[in-house]
């Protein structure tokens, strides 16, 4: 709620739960609506191609804010998600001859699948108990996938056919600008199933039991099937995220899906905001910049001062430590939360409160 | 045999540098009830500390222990106070997340000033071989890590049981509340645990270094420390030896008689089992939960 709120003044119950309530939240989804459409035909490709990381990131990033933000499972296995779902929809996709949107709804159906199963223990312990359990996990994914030699060909890592289903067909030179549209398209959809899913039941029961599982379970919230749920659906936005990245990047490693990735995630969500979707939104952009940011503006150092660029991942990861650190010190509610008071001092001016 | 004496006596020496990794974690979440991520970063840190001051700094080897226990006793100190204390009752995911920060930022830290190449480092244990039966001979510093250990963790159970310091952080880690009321200063008790956990990490840190390499690796050995606290109990000391010499001695059975590659995950499936079975571990305190 923002700070001007003075009360509660819905006269019916479809205008409370409406997602927008004033005129100036639609004036900006509109101006957030023309930015979207206008951003392919005003950088080139290198940015657009980040841009289309950072759309994978969103839905990745979105999924791990329902289990971690939302439900306050805290999970470490996001890494091992996203390789069930890419090696699942390459495989059925290469393999199997299923077209490309139908073998990633079933990447997005295992990978939930999956959740599931490695959420089990989540029915016993929790907090940090969970967070180790879900580190064996991540580990354990990722054995089985490097050393599986069916996902693989040959000695090469696991190549996937350009995207086409139906007429449509990807091509060389607009594979940036199609992407963008059908990933854009992706990630606008599963930010509003996110968004809608915690104006429904199942998506408050999650929030008791992040709040307090006890007493949640006290007032009649049945806390296995919302935990077991939750893993679920995380992990099945996990698995889009990692089905359109195998069909994005072409080929599925195990190299990608390693525990950095999970902490990667991880720091998208708390730099974002914990239990925010447009907080999740907000780290993956964030995360996803600040390399390719540091990048560009270290290199032109790179003349005067060899180390620099040679050091460069050292100084990357320094960063990467140091931002979520600091988010953790100075704002533990994230970037969302920073908007807000953004938008609070705005209105409030000249006042301070 | 041969072997199986070879297997156990490398395992044994890596479950004792497990287990000084595991008791400067298991102090922390003891005390401050933190789940500290950043363990294997602290064996890495304390590896590279004593190389510079052995090597780069060319110091006496003892000079150079002396110094790099203070750079540890120092650096624990600062991420305690700097770090951790601002986050004192804040949720476990935050507290969890931050010392996952940390560790990034340790390891990247270590990686400019060293570089990613292992460094080479003079032997700091004799290697001579030691025969053990007529048709086995190992390394004499896998040896000498498990005396080393066995005197470091002796020290720390005395000194948990009869000075003042260590009575103290046994009453915080009993109850914080109680702890302050009879006069204990709890921020006190939390620095010296941040403290000695470092300085036992930066033990068990030259000690692999030394059997190994040093090299980013002694970060990822870290990791290993998890498993060795869950099978041992989060908040057991005795468990961390318990827990340390079986991940040790089960990894290297793996290893040796199936298949190396398997044996990194071998602790790993070995915690979820545990996880389902006992989530408290062997030694750990059972924890009831109330709204």
């Amino acid at each position: 709620m923002a700070a001007t709120s003075t009360g509660v003044y819905f006269t019916s119950y479809r205008r409370e739960l409406a997602l927008r309530h004033t005129r100036a939240e639609y004036a900006r989804l509109v101006l957030v609506a023309v930015a979207l459409v206008a951003l392919p035909y005003t950088i080139d490709f290198y940015w657009l191609s980040i841009v289309n990381t950072i759309l994978i990131a969103t839905i990745g990033a979105v999924g791990l804010n329902i289990l971690v933000g939302f439900t306050g499972q805290i999970s470490l296995g996001q890494g091992g998600f996203l390789a069930v779902g890419a090696f699942s929809s390459a495989l059925l996709y290469q393999r199997a001859d299923l077209p490309a949107p139908l073998s990633i709804a079933c990447a997005v159906v295992i990978t939930a699948g999956a959740g599931a199963l490695f959420g089990l223990p989540a029915l016993r312990i929790k907090g940090l108990y969970l967070a180790i359990a879900t580190l064996a996990s991540q580990e354990i994914i990722v054995f089985v996938a490097r050393r599986w030699e069916f996902l693989r060909d040959g000695a090469s890592p696991l190549t996937v056919d350009r995207l086409h289903f139906g007429g449509f067909e990807i091509t060389r030179e607009l594979f940036e600008w199609q992407w963008y549209w059908i990933l854009l398209t992706c990630a606008v959809l599963s930010v509003l199933a996110a968004r809608n899913l915690f104006r429904s039941g199942l998506g408050r029961s999650f929030m008791a039991v992040r709040d307090q599982d006890i007493a949640a379970s006290a007032i009649g919230v049945n806390v296995t099937r919302a935990k077991i749920t939750a893993f679920a659906v995380s992990s099945g936005f996990v698995g889009f995220a990692g089905a359109l990245s195998a069909h994005y990047t072409e080929t599925v490693t195990w190299e990608s899906f390693t525990l950095e990735v999970s902490i990667l995630y991880l720091a998208m969500i708390i730099v974002g905001g914990l239990g925010s979707i447009a907080g999740a939104v907000y780290g993956a952009i964030f995360m996803m910049l600040v390399p390719v940011l540091l990048n560009e503006f270290l290199v032109p150092f790179g003349d005067d001062f060899p180390q620099v660029v040679s050091r460069l991942p050292a100084i990357e990861n320094a960063v990467f430590g140091l931002v979520i650190i600091l988010f953790l010190l100075f704002e533990a509610r994230g970037l969302d939360r920073i908007w807000q008071r953004v938008k609070d001092y705005v209105r409030f001016w000249p006042f301070r409160y | 045999m041969n072997t199986f004496l070879n297997l156990t006596v490398y395992g044994l020496s890596d479950g004792a540098i497990l287990a000084l990794a595991a008791l400067g974690f298991v102090l922390i979440y003891k005390s401050t009830s933190v789940i500290n991520f950043a363990q294997g970063e602290l064996l890495l840190i304390g590896g590279y500390t004593v190389y510079s001051t052995f090597v780069v700094f060319g110091m006496p080897l003892v000079l150079a222990v002396v110094v790099g226990v203070g750079i540890a006793i120092l650096l624990g100190l600062l991420i305690e106070r700097l770090v951790l204390r601002p986050l004192i009752g804040e949720n476990p995911i935050s507290v969890i997340m931050v010392t996952i920060g940390l560790a990034a930022l340790l390891r990247a830290v270590i990686q400019l000033i060293f570089g990613t190449r292992p460094v080479s480092q003079p032997d700091l244990m004799p290697r001579t071989p030691v025969q053990l039966a007529p048709d086995t001979f190992v390394p004499l510093n896998r040896l000498l890590v498990v005396a080393v250990a066995a005197v470091v963790l002796v020290a720390f159970t005395l000194f948990f049981r009869r000075s003042r310091h260590g009575i103290a952080m046994r009453a915080v880690a009993d109850d914080q509340q109680a702890a302050l009321t009879v006069g204990i200063s709890v921020r006190r008790v939390f620095a010296l645990a941040w403290a000695l956990a470092a300085v036992s990490a930066l033990v068990g840190g030259v000690m692999l270094a030394d059997v190994t390499e040093v090299s980013g690796r002694l970060a990822t050995f870290g990791l290993l420390v998890f498993p060795v606290v869950i099978l041992g109990g989060l908040d057991s000391v005795p468990g961390t030896i318990i827990g340390g010499l079986t991940i040790g001695l089960s990894a290297q059975y793996v290893s040796g008689y199936w298949d190396p590659g398997l044996a990194q995950i071998a602790p790993y499936v070995l915690l979820v089992a545990i996880l389902l079975v006992r989530p408290y571990g062997l030694f750990g305190e059972t924890r009831i939960e109330r709204v």
